[in-house]
């Protein structure tokens, strides 16, 4: 019975250890490769975001510059945000905000944009759902199925969010945007997709390039990120944190 | 009586004569009213082929597109296959003038098609409707059908300006 089974077993054998030794090749030769194609969070076009990653910003007010606006610049400039010449209800995905403390007078400067609640009141309250959080913590609207209400733009404790009044010509490719709907930061969605925890979002690139870099872009869930270890070093607050909106953008220097 | 006879013979054939021009003018102006209904036949995109086949895509391009949005916008997945932006990158239209088509302008890949079937479109209200400088153009050797297109009167109900839209 085992006899003449014997040089098939044998043979079974050789082939699956050669197999083994086969797989044992290609995944040494593909994992550096895969490790050093995708960045920390880089996923995949096809792969979905993930929870796994909470995106997030640290702003370092001790660093950042009063009268400069080098990051709002930066922000119109990536998302062809272009003023109609109406101050008062031009978009701004980011307010450059000068702070002085009434009782010691003590002042710096900050940017403020979304601050991509966790528990994000602007979801809550967006009557269609076009407000949303992604898993990856991103807080977006989804213009497609936004009415214009502006339901958003009242709930939001940041004042972070714009409507479009006019007519818009010539958007980006990455940023469309058009006439009745709410838009705010997306914290540079288009680059963090392509490149996760390596991507700049614009506000911090032209801060950094300003001389700055008091903007740091992160994973907050990732303890060896830098902007969790820098968190985990100095601390950070949550503008009006007394909410509980669990915000993924966090200042020190406050 | 031989004037009579010669005299009717000269009515028939006068007759026929007319007969001959109203038929003749008939097929003239069937044939006028066919090439105002042309099918358009829009510049082919770059590369060897669609996404999908063309069959296919006349049928459900906008379903295609609109299964890609939601995995976008909400799920962050940034294929190509389905994507608007592969859309436009692929069947941007270079104009005789060496610019790129704009969603008004009848040569507009979408215009196209969309004017002739009178579907309006709110795509290019908030999407750009061309590839940005910087990209690389689309196919300039697609003359045969732009000249086709150029020498056709454009349809009767949207000649005047373009397509109307929203608030202007």
């Amino acid at each position: 019975m085992s006899a003449p089974d014997a040089p098939g077993r044998r043979a079974g054998l050789a082939r699956r250890r050669f197999l083994q030794a086969l797989g044992l090749v290609a995944g040494a030769a593909s994992a550096p490769t895969v490790l050093l194609m995708r960045p920390a969070g880089a996923r995949a076009p096809d792969e979905p975001a993930s929870a796994r990653q909470r995106w997030g910003l640290l702003i370092d007010a001790g660093k950042c510059a009063e009268g400069c606006d080098a990051c709002v610049r930066g922000c119109n400039e990536e998302h062809g945000l272009r003023g109609q010449g109406r101050p008062a209800t031009d978009a701004q995905w980011i307010r450059k905000l000068d702070v002085r403390g009434p009782e010691k007078g003590r002042a710096f400067s900050l940017p403020m944009m979304c601050q991509h609640c966790a528990s994000a009141p602007c979801v809550d309250v967006c009557p269609t759902g076009a407000s949303f959080r992604r898993a990856d913590g991103i807080v977006l609207v989804d213009k497609h199925t936004c009415i214009g209400c502006r339901y958003c733009m009242l709930a939001c404790p940041y004042k972070a969010r714009s409507f479009i009044h006019e007519n818009l010509r010539d958007q980006l490719p990455h940023a469309p945007r058009g006439r009745g709907t709410v838009e705010s930061c997306t914290l540079c969605v288009h680059r963090v997709d392509a490149d996760g925890e390596a991507a700049q979002p614009a506000c911090a690139e032209a801060c950094a390039a300003a001389g700055h870099a008091a903007i740091v872009f992160g994973d907050l869930s990732d303890p060896r990120s830098p902007v969790a270890r820098e968190l985990a070093a100095r601390g950070g607050r949550q503008v009006r944190a007394d909410l509980g909106l669990d915000t993924g953008v966090r200042y020190q220097g406050l | 009586m031989i004037a009579t006879h010669r005299g009717s013979r000269l009515l028939d054939a006068l007759r026929f004569s007319v007969l001959g021009l109203v038929l003749l003018a008939g097929a003239w102006l069937d044939a006028a009213a066919g090439a105002r209904i042309t099918i358009p036949e829009p510049a082919p995109g770059r590369g060897e082929a669609c996404v999908e086949p063309t069959d296919l895509m006349r049928r459900e391009h906008m379903n295609f597109i609109e299964h890609q949005r939601d995995a976008t916008v909400h799920r962050g997945i940034r294929t190509s296959r389905h994507s608007f932006k592969g859309c436009i990158d692929c069947h941007a239209v270079r104009k005789d003038d060496g610019q790129l088509a704009r969603h008004d302008d009848p040569q507009h890949f979408c215009a196209d098609c969309h004017r002739y079937t009178a579907v309006r479109i709110d795509c290019f209200d908030c999407h750009a409707d061309r590839p940005t400088a910087n990209e690389p153009a689309a196919d300039a050797a697609a003359p045969r059908s732009l000249a086709r297109l150029a020498a056709l009167p454009p349809p009767p109900d949207c000649t005047a300006g373009g397509l109307p839209r929203p608030g202007s």
